[in-house]
């Protein structure tokens, strides 16, 4: 596979086609995760401002945002995922957005959470670190938080999730200039993420155990095997079928090497 | 291309050994690969963040963790229910009463301030013992029991009750092979039907959807509940000494809400073994924290959003049945009047249900809306001459038991045909309109009505067969 960017005949830009997206003359490819009510939207505002475009993802019906901003000389390209609790389920919303972090693979994923109710909000982080490793967490609503008496420490919650943390009030732009600065240097590898991995049940660890090996002889360096093991084992439709067509193992060979990324400064490390 | 046939055999063969092991972990995996999920995220977020105010947050935990709880969750719901019926059916009895007897003086006012006047004696009888008539029977039976029910039902939505309501069914209604979320939906029936189908709109997947809004129908909206209340006051509440009446009342209603969603998930398990087939799907519901009602919010929204809008739908479909029921019973065809020859024809059938002519000729013409079954039964057996005044549930149970023949079969059976017989011609409206299909907007229609009159058939067989 060709390192550099070719992108007319990259598979992945036939992938990103079929969801309705191009990735224009846009450098980098940031998707926007987070739970509904989570001020999702106003940082999607507050990034692109003016330049956005609103539509429907295709065949759908949920509404599709997609803007762009500029940062330091290079230009990115935004994608406002549809709003959901997790990315286990078969709502359309989830599907949707589950679609675009696994086929549309973002160069970095932003998963908004809300500082009032970060125990709820960090099952869909946990979740969306499972399909891909470059993920910051932009904790959002800050104000709120700190109205309500509750002291939220970022810096623990990026040690526990080896993922960088920005603290943001997205309707006041606090701490947006950080999540653009971190989100360039996880595309630039300045900083390597390391995500927690949960540790699922033994009986289940087991079975997962058996799995990964045997997709990754399918797929070889799918970063999320494990991932597509577990929704194997939960009997997921979409996963079965992508499998069976062939589209796991064209995502592992166009997944760019780990050794373009070890220029890093900073390195932070799960707890596992 | 080439590279695609290689892959697959090998593919085919990792899938038949992931659903091996998905056979071996059995059912739950998704519940345990979830809870590891969720139980790191309490960790993750109990590390980083620091409450001040921990304790309040703590005692809402210790709320949900009873009123969710597996051995109390469902009984407590049931009790809450209880309460909310008993509250309505000991507040509305003085006002319905103080209504009706206002409200029917005001007939007697109008219909002879026209006969001075001179009006012809067909036009007195359809606009004040038709028209008017109806419209005073629906205000009657149905604003008080609503003015109570609707703020009452609103301070449990608006603490957040109700997402705990869908928590507590979701492993019902997913044995039954339905989606969770028709817990809510189904919630939304008690309100409207109607309004229960079009919220099944929240259900994804389209077969789940189906179910839940071919099945909303077994759960009583409020049209429906004057009726089940009336008989459980005539017929159980009497047996009962004065002091119990209410409690026994409102316990009666109680089990026909519950019979109500035992046929829910008894239908939903039928469809999903027969025309519906399939896996039910996992779905995420967010208990929201509990809040502190708002009272002028409340009044508002039960009292205009919901009880003058149900009230204004009653009165525009009870304002033409009023004149209907007129013409039926005044117009005559060989001696009898056209409602006697209507009920005589539907006697039979009637009877072979453990009900009687009348009640069906109310079914008929009660086909736009359930609110006015109760009043045309009642005009239909005070005939059009004999003007009795009509203003308390005694006077009723009188006129049913002593002159009409009522059993407590009949009672029984009037409530579980109620329960289950065909929605409301609006509801079908909308349930064609959110399927847009002829074919499931008539198994809507029919399914219920067929069970109905089986249900009804063979309870009042089996009656027969073991009264003495």
């Amino acid at each position: 596979m060709a390192t550099g960017h070719d992108c007319e005949t990259c598979p992945a830009h036939a992938q990103l086609a079929q969801m309705g997206i191009s990735l224009g003359d846009a450098d980098h490819l940031v998707a926007l995760a987070g739970n509904p009510n989570t001020g999702k939207s106003s940082v999607f505002n507050a990034l692109t401002g003016l330049r956005q475009h609103v539509g429907n993802w295709t065949g759908k019906t949920v509404a599709r945002a997609e803007g762009g901003y500029r940062y330091a000389g290079k230009s990115y390209k935004l994608v406002d995922l549809p709003g959901s609790y997790s990315l286990l389920s078969a709502s359309q919303d989830e599907e949707i957005a589950r679609n675009f972090l696994l086929f549309g693979r973002p160069d970095c994923t932003i998963v908004v959470l809300d500082a009032t109710a970060l125990e709820r909000n960090l099952n869909l982080a946990l979740q969306v670190m499972e399909i891909t490793d470059r993920v910051v967490l932009c904790v959002n609503l800050m104000d709120e938080a700190r109205r309500k008496g509750l002291e939220v420490d970022v810096r623990s919650l990026s040690r526990d999730l080896g993922v960088p943390a920005v603290p943001t009030v997205a309707r006041t732009k606090e701490g947006l200039p950080q999540l653009v600065q971190t989100v360039a240097d996880v595309i630039a590898g300045e900083i390597v993420t390391k995500p927690l991995r949960v540790q699922p049940p033994p009986e289940v660890a087991q079975a997962l155990d058996e799995l990964t090996p045997l997709i990754l002889e399918i797929a070889p360096g799918l970063p999320n095997a494990r991932w597509v093991a577990m929704r194997l084992l939960d009997g997921d439709h979409e996963v079965r079928q992508a499998l069976l067509r062939g589209e796991l193992g064209l995502l592992a060979e166009t997944q760019a090497s780990p050794a373009e990324r070890q220029s890093s400064l900073i390195s932070i490390h799960g707890s596992q | 291309m080439s590279a695609t046939t290689e892959p697959l055999s090998a593919a085919e063969s990792l899938l038949r050994r992931s659903d091996d092991l998905r056979r071996g972990l059995g059912e739950d995996v998704r519940d345990r690969i979830v809870s590891s999920l969720y139980g790191e995220a309490q960790r993750i977020s109990q590390r980083a963040v620091h409450d001040e105010k921990a304790r309040r947050w703590d005692f809402d935990q210790k709320i949900d963790r009873l009123v969710t709880s597996r051995l109390f969750g469902l009984p407590l719901m049931l009790l809450l229910l209880a309460a909310v019926f008993y509250l309505t059916i000991l507040g509305a009895n003085v006002p319905s009463q103080m209504l009706a007897e206002a409200l029917f003086a005001v007939e007697d006012w109008g219909a002879g301030l026209f006969q001075t006047a001179g009006s012809p004696e067909w036009l007195t009888g359809l606009l004040w013992h038709g028209v008017y008539r109806g419209l005073a029977w629906v205000i009657s039976v149905m604003l008080p029991p609503m003015a109570i029910f609707f703020p009452v039902f609103t301070i449990l939505e608006d603490l957040g009750y109700l997402p705990r309501v869908a928590f507590n069914m979701d492993w019902l209604f997913r044995k039954a092979g339905a989606h969770g979320k028709q817990a809510l939906t189904m919630a939304m029936g008690f309100g409207c039907n109607a309004a229960g189908v079009i919220a099944t709109r929240v259900i994804d997947s389209p077969r789940e959807r189906l179910i839940a809004i071919l099945t909303n129908n077994f759960v009583p909206c409020n049209g429906r509940y004057p009726t089940l209340i009336m008989l459980a006051v005539i017929f159980v509440g009497a047996a009962f000494p004065p002091a119990w009446a209410s409690v026994a009342a409102a316990a009666t209603v109680v089990g026909v809400v519950m019979l109500g969603v035992g046929f829910t998930l008894l239908v939903s398990w039928g469809l999903t073994r027969t025309v519906l087939q399939g896996e039910a799907s996992a779905f995420t519901l967010e208990l929201p924290p509990y809040r502190r009602p708002s009272v002028l919010r409340i009044l508002y929204t039960s009292l205009i959003d919901r009880t003058i809008f149900v009230l204004w739908r009653a009165i525009l479909t009870a304002a033409p049945a009023g004149a209907v029921i007129w013409v039926l019973a005044n117009v005559d065809a060989g001696g009898r009047s056209l409602a006697q020859h209507a009920i005589a024809f539907l006697d039979p059938l009637g009877h072979a249900i453990g009900l009687d002519g009348v009640v069906m000729l109310a079914y008929v013409i009660a086909i736009p809306a359930n609110e006015i079954v109760v009043p045309t039964m009642m005009m239909c057996y005070l005939g059009a001459g004999m003007m009795t005044e009509i203003t308390n549930y005694e006077d009723i149970r009188r006129l049913l038991v002593d002159q009409h023949g009522w059993t407590m079969l009949t009672a029984v059976n009037l409530m579980l045909f109620s329960l289950l017989h065909n929605p409301c011609a609006t509801t079908i409206l909308t349930i064609w309109k959110e399927t847009r299909s002829g074919k499931w907007t008539a198994l809507g229609t029919l399914l219920p009505l067929s069970m109905a009159f089986l249900v009804c058939f063979a309870v009042a067989t089996l009656w027969r067969a073991l009264a003495p």
